[in-house]
């Protein structure tokens, strides 16, 4: 017992030690890091300047304060004034651009044209369109003339969306989001493909490794082949769990610090949540009551749909998930590498590879693309009967977990995965006990099946 | 008393008989060579010894008692083809191989630092291998091998990638680690090395034993009927019926005969017919080289029609 401790400890300890693992384990966390911060601040940060487009408007007086102001930008309808002498000089009078309407632009939808010297943001250009929209039609509708229009038009204004509630067996309530288990399901599969098949070939390349360099011989004279073959795949499961626990730690260790630098004292949660209905309330003092009231609206529909959001996350089956993960990565990882130490010790460089590597693959990749499909219909058979069979289960049924999964075919599940890891392990220590000492002869799958039930 | 002993043992690869009822008995704190061609299933005893392999039939004892796993603390391995992690830094390497044979670290530590020193080997602790020649790195191996003081050795091949300088010094270890009281197995085709070191051999051809014993009774038994003389200055010895000339060398005043007698005639009757051709400066029966031994018993074995 003493030996394999001895084993684990020589894997584990050459690898962490590795510059390329040493590498890995600090950038990823750092690229995980930026791919979360760095859309939030983009997000929060992307228009700090105060913008000021002058409004003008050809020989007519329809769409005097029809453009809200918004954040960082303010709308300053100009009178009196020719588009052609601010054309030329816009920039220094100190506006950023110039939005110029035509008066056919109740009939000809590019009657509108922005001057400016950079490119205006999409966003910015969507308010000026969508403000310009409401009012033309308010505009048409007036020449209905209908009693109490704005009283009519501020009634008939309204907002869908769907919210998702699931029932449980309980009885019980649960508001799900859709995409959050999505992510989730989409997340958590890839990781299991990813970590299995990482690993999983780096047992192989430690076999082959071990094999052609002859050390095996040595060792081999010291220790049972099965404690060699174990050791190895536990010690590389400690290194993955190991760059697995500092990429979270370091993830959220970096997205803590960027956030607190970025929205001192408040949570990214709480900033959205603030930044929308006071900054744009401040902003449009000066705006019409009724305006007031619409944009506050808006963003008061923001902030619930976000904290929706969170709480539907927080009602995913965090422990079930984080359980099933480790349970699905060790012994999915216990299989595949198990297969794969085989493999390595049956052939003599990895070249050789090939034609064991292609039907071990195929469940792998296989799994992944019905885990694709399962998020699409996470009921549908084909998604049941591949999260059922060992293979590809670790994949699919990750994928199946946030949908929520009867207990009984998670349980059949998981016993399945157990059974098989355990007749894997044991299959593959009987081919590699035999493998690690055959040179120079290539290897059939006939050949293996005679080594597989070699006695002593 | 002998340490280790095989009896009868038989393994088969497939349709190929690599040992066929094979004994070996290796007598305690003597070294033993395991000679014969490449295929003669010299590696594979050598894998049954280490328990990597196990016999078909036959059994096999140390110490007199049946050898069971845990005996691989007892037995030092040193493989034909070198062993090491290229990219492992040598003085951990070391220290796993003896760990793995069950030494503490801090023993395997102690015992390091003094092998280290004793085979000048300090500066490379800190290398990796791959940065090693190929002798330097079976130096190393061969420390891994003796660390843990096993009562059996089993060296494959000791020699080879080896200047005659460190083989010089790798033999006079072996010869050192058999005065301290360990027990020596090894196979090689140096049969020069077999004269200078083993004290009993066993040839194997094709998983058999052709030829078991100590080295010197096996030389004199095969030594036929040939003598080798030396005769001050230069002699001319003139052939009779009872023997034949086989070679004459002139060197340094002094002319060297190898010649083979005839008849059963006895040596002293063949030396007082010498000593009327000259100045006898010596008279001995002229042993064949284990290397003719080998040869010799290979080639009548493989001139028969096999089975």
């Amino acid at each position: 017992m003493s030996k394999i401790s001895v084993i684990i400890e020589r894997e584990y300890i050459t690898r962490v030690r590795k510059k390329s693992f040493i590498i890995m384990t600090i950038l990823a966390p750092v690229l995980m890091a930026a791919l979360i911060v760095v859309p939030t601040l983009l997000m929060t940060n992307q228009d700090t300047e105060m913008k000021k487009i002058a409004v003008i408007e050809d020989k007519s007086d329809l769409f005097r304060n029809a453009i809200p102001n918004i954040k960082n930008t303010e709308f300053v309808y100009l009178e009196n004034t020719s588009f052609e002498d601010l054309k030329n000089n816009f920039e220094q009078a100190g506006y950023y651009g110039v939005l110029y309407i035509s008066p056919e632009v109740i009939n000809v939808p590019e009657a509108v044209q922005m001057i400016s010297r950079k490119q205006p943001p999409i966003m910015l250009l969507e308010h000026i369109e969508r403000s310009l929209e409401k009012e033309i039609e308010k505009q048409k509708l007036l020449t209905y003339k209908i009693e109490n229009l704005d009283e009519i038009i501020k009634n008939i204004r309204s907002k869908v969306s769907v919210q998702t509630i699931k029932l449980d067996n309980t009885g019980q309530v649960k508001q799900t989001s859709t995409g959050i288990s999505m992510a989730l399901a989409y997340i958590n599969s890839f990781l299991i493909y990813i970590l299995v098949f990482v690993f999983g070939s780096q047992v192989m390349r430690g076999v082959i490794e071990e094999k052609t360099s002859r050390v095996v011989e040595v060792i081999i004279s010291s220790a049972k082949p099965v404690e060699l073959m174990m050791g190895k795949i536990i010690g590389l499961a400690l290194v993955g769990l190991t760059q697995f626990l500092i990429w979270i730690i370091l993830t959220f260790g970096i997205v803590t610090v960027v956030k607190t630098s970025v929205f001192p004292g408040d949570g990214i949660k709480e900033a959205i949540q603030k930044t929308s209905p006071q900054d744009l309330m401040s902003s449009t003092a000066g705006i019409t009551q009724e305006q007031t009231e619409q944009i506050a609206q808006q963003t008061r529909n923001i902030s619930p749909e976000f904290a929706k959001l969170f709480d539907s996350a927080l009602n995913q089956p965090w422990g079930l998930i984080i359980f099933s993960f480790i349970f699905y990565f060790i012994t999915g990882y216990l299989l595949y590498a198990s297969i794969f130490a085989a493999i390595g010790s049956a052939v003599d460089n990895e070249t050789e590879t090939q034609q064991f590597m292609l039907p071990v693959t195929i469940p792998i990749i296989f799994g992944l693309f019905v885990a694709m499909s399962t998020m699409q219909n996470p009921e549908s058979s084909i998604a049941f009967w591949f999260s059922i069979i060992p293979f590809t289960s670790p994949i699919v049924m990750m994928a199946r977990i946030p949908f929520d999964v009867p207990p009984w075919q998670l349980a059949l599940s998981m016993v399945l995965m157990v059974l098989t890891f355990i007749a894997f392990v044991w299959m593959a220590a009987k081919i590699y006990r035999t493998g690690i000492l055959m040179y120079g002869k290539k290897t059939s799958w006939k050949e293996l099946w005679k080594w597989l039930r070699y006695k002593g | 008393m002998s340490l280790f002993e095989a009896q009868n043992v038989t393994k088969q690869y497939g349709s190929t008989l690599a040992l066929d009822r094979l004994s070996i008995s290796v007598p305690s704190q003597s070294i033993y060579g395991l000679l014969g061609p490449n295929g003669a299933g010299k590696t594979t005893l050598i894998r049954i010894i280490n328990q990597i392999t196990g016999p078909d039939a036959g059994e096999l004892f140390l110490n007199g008692r049946k050898l069971k796993p845990s005996d691989v603390a007892d037995i030092g391995y040193l493989p034909e083809e070198r062993g090491l992690y290229k990219k492992m830094k040598v003085g951990e390497q070391a220290l796993y191989f003896a760990r793995l044979k069950g030494l503490s670290k801090t023993e395997a530590m102690r015992r390091l630092k003094y092998w280290f020193k004793k085979l000048d080997m300090v500066d490379w602790w800190g290398k990796k291998v791959e940065e090693l020649s190929k002798g330097m790195a079976q130096k190393v191996q061969f420390v891994t091998t003796v660390l843990h003081e096993p009562k059996l050795i089993i060296f494959d091949e000791p020699f080879t990638g080896f200047d005659p300088v460190n083989a010089n010094i790798i033999k006079n270890e072996i010869l050192f680690l058999r005065e301290r009281g360990a027990t020596i197995l090894f196979s090689t085709h140096n049969m020069g090395s077999v004269e200078e070191l083993c004290d009993n051999i066993t040839l194997i051809d094709h998983g058999r034993s052709m030829l078991e014993g100590n080295v010197d009774e096996i030389r004199k038994s095969w030594a036929g009927n040939e003598y080798m003389v030396t005769f001050d200055g230069k002699v001319m010895v003139p052939e009779n019926g009872n023997f034949r000339i086989l070679e004459s060398t002139e060197e340094d005043h002094k002319t060297a005969i190898k010649l083979k007698s005839l008849t059963p005639a006895s040596s002293n009757q063949i030396l007082s017919e010498l000593m009327k051709s000259g100045n006898i400066l010596s008279f001995s029966p002229a042993l064949p080289s284990m290397n003719d031994i080998f040869l010799r018993v290979v080639q009548s074995k493989s001139s028969e029609p096999t089975i």
